[in-house]
């Protein structure tokens, strides 16, 4: 199991990466690794507004469907569009090439309230 | 059987596809069925004609309830004139047993035995599994055999399938010494099964005693043991049978030719106690053979199932359903009578009013077991069955029953996935061609 120290963590395994305002999202690698082989993302509209905590995507994997959480409020910049041909790279690479969104966050202050690499590693630990 | 193993079900399922995957499918039902009077008593039971399956082959069949529901699909191997061997699902097999016992027990003359326990069950497919199977198996010929009269399965012969010590005149194949392993290697035609010797390669073709497996436990460690002792030599039989010695030829197995997944292959039935040790010769003999080679688990087998067009019972079969809905009209003979005969008869003159389909998403999304079916305008007009993603052809697809009239080639559908209309198209089955079926 990786973590990556350089982002923060929700309990319900998305990752997000401060870039200025903007917030890279993805999905840990203990969520594809629980998931196993990704076959489909089902991702937002770019302009779409989320809510911190509101599902805005779906992660189908041979065994489930799964919602993707928003872990900042904002409106929605970018998609990955590499996941349409390529889902496995959210197994490759779930902190790099397999990110979902790009998040213009409205509340920045969001992000000190998620849990950092070594909280995130005890909470799946715990699991 | 897991759901996966660490390569993950899109590997695994390609790994089968282009060279040879293992799966542990002790969970499905073992029955032995034999005495005067059962091929009579099975030929009433099952859809499938039994009269021209001869000794040595096998058949897949379905069996039904009187109104016609499927209760099971199956395949039935004749052992003998009037000794068979019947694959069931995992799931159904309290039902079967209590649905065969109870029609044998008015018969009297018939045995019906739940063999799960007692033997094991390995799926080997894949398009290199015969080459692998040069390496390891020796199909038992009655001709190289001294002393050993052709078995029968069950408790009669305890060698092959009981707790009982090989005993030194019953393991000596005649010739041995000469015969390497892959030479005595033929193997049985597609649905034909033979009774084979699997074991590791020695280094001059002899059959080395092959060492239990993790899971052995105690009874097979001591078993192999008895087994080494029998040489008679008072020396390991790792190191080959001398002359006028016995041969310790590894594990015996019912192997048919047999599977699920549209390639070739074979299922192999070592006694229970065994599998574990006859799975690792497997996957060690491919290592050494350089021929590619995994386990694969339940998901594997499902896309793998499902793109030659299989069905799997509790997604195209269940008991509410007859072969009429289920294109499965093949697999009944109706010019015999079988227990649910008229009912399916008379389904198939009215017209069923819901059909099985496959179908491929012409929009992307993934469709589940469950989905509701629409037409343009939203109605439902039937559900998803099976639905996946089916790697060999890198495309969502999946079966559906459906409205007749929605039933035919090139008909569009819409898979309701979350609420949302995704356009599908059905189409022709199967998807994928099983590579034995030229």
């Amino acid at each position: 199991m990786t973590y990556d120290p350089d982002v923060k963590y929700q309990k319900s395994h998305e990752w997000a990466r401060k870039e200025g305002t903007l917030f890279t999202v993805g999905i840990t690698d203990y969520a594809q690794d629980s998931l196993g082989d990704v076959v489909f993302v089902e991702l937002p509209a770019v302009g779409k507004v989320v809510k911190k905590g509101e599902a805005f995507g779906v992660v189908e994997s041979v065994k489930a469907a799964s919602d993707v959480y928003a872990p900042l409020s904002g409106t929605i910049v970018e998609v990955n569009s590499k996941l349409k041909d390529d889902p496995a790279l959210v197994n490759k690479e779930p902190f790099g090439g397999g990110w979902f969104v790009k998040i213009q966050a409205s509340n920045p202050d969001e992000y000190e309230e998620l849990l950092s690499f070594t909280e995130y590693e005890a909470f799946v630990k715990g699991l | 059987m897991p759901i996966q193993y660490p390569a993950g079900p899109i590997e695994e399922h390609r790994l089968v596809r282009r060279s040879a995957g293992l799966f542990d499918t002790c969970h499905m039902g073992r029955i032995r069925m034999h005495g005067p009077g059962s091929f009579h008593l099975l030929d009433r039971l099952l859809t499938a004609r039994l009269k021209d399956l001869p000794v040595g082959f096998s058949r897949y069949s379905l069996i039904l309830r009187e109104d016609g529901g499927v209760l099971d699909d199956l395949f039935v191997y004749r052992l003998g004139e009037e000794e068979w061997f019947i694959v069931v699902n995992a799931s159904n097999v309290e039902k079967d047993l209590a649905w065969f016992q109870n029609w044998a027990s008015k018969e009297g003359s018939i045995q019906v035995e739940d063999l799960s326990s007692r033997l094991g069950m390995i799926a080997l497919q894949g398009p290199r599994v015969m080459e692998l199977l040069g390496h390891v198996a020796q199909v038992e010929n009655p001709s190289l055999i001294e002393n050993v009269s052709r078995p029968n399965i069950g408790g009669v012969r305890a060698e092959a399938f009981g707790t009982e010590d090989l005993s030194p005149s019953q393991t000596r194949l005649a010739g041995q010494g000469e015969k390497s392993a892959q030479g005595s290697w033929t193997p049985p035609e597609r649905f034909g099964w033979s009774w084979v010797w699997i074991g590791k390669d020695g280094s001059g073709g002899e059959r080395n005693t092959v060492t239990p497996g993790l899971e052995g436990g105690d009874k097979g460690r001591q078993r192999r043991e008895d087994m080494r002792e029998s040489t008679g030599t008072g020396r390991p039989a790792r190191e080959g049978p001398r002359e006028g010695a016995p041969a310790t030829p590894g594990v015996r197995c019912l192997l048919g030719r047999t599977g699920y997944t549209g390639e070739d292959g074979v299922e192999i039935f070592p006694p229970w106690e065994d599998t574990p040790t006859v799975w690792n010769i497997l996957l060690e003999s491919a290592k050494e053979a350089g021929i590619e080679a995994g386990p694969a688990g339940l998901a594997a087998r499902d896309s793998l199932r499902f793109e030659p067009g299989f069905a799997l019972y509790g997604h195209e079969l269940s008991e509410d359903v007859t072969p009429v809905e289920a294109s499965l009209l093949w697999a009944c003979d109706l010019e015999k009578p079988f227990v649910g005969r008229d009912a399916v008869q008379k389904r198939k003159a009215e017209g069923p009013k819901e059909k099985l389909v496959t179908f491929v998403m012409e929009e992307q999304a993934v469709p589940r077991a469950g989905y509701p079916v629409a037409d343009e305008t939203g109605r439902t007009v039937g559900r998803v069955v099976t639905g996946l993603y089916a790697p060999t052809l890198d495309t969502f697809a999946g079966n559906a029953f459906v409205v007749s009239d929605l039933a035919g080639i090139g008909k569009t559908i819409y898979i309701v996935v979350r609420g949302a209309l995704k356009k599908a198209r059905v189409v022709k089955r199967p998807l994928y061609k099983p590579a034995y079926r030229s």
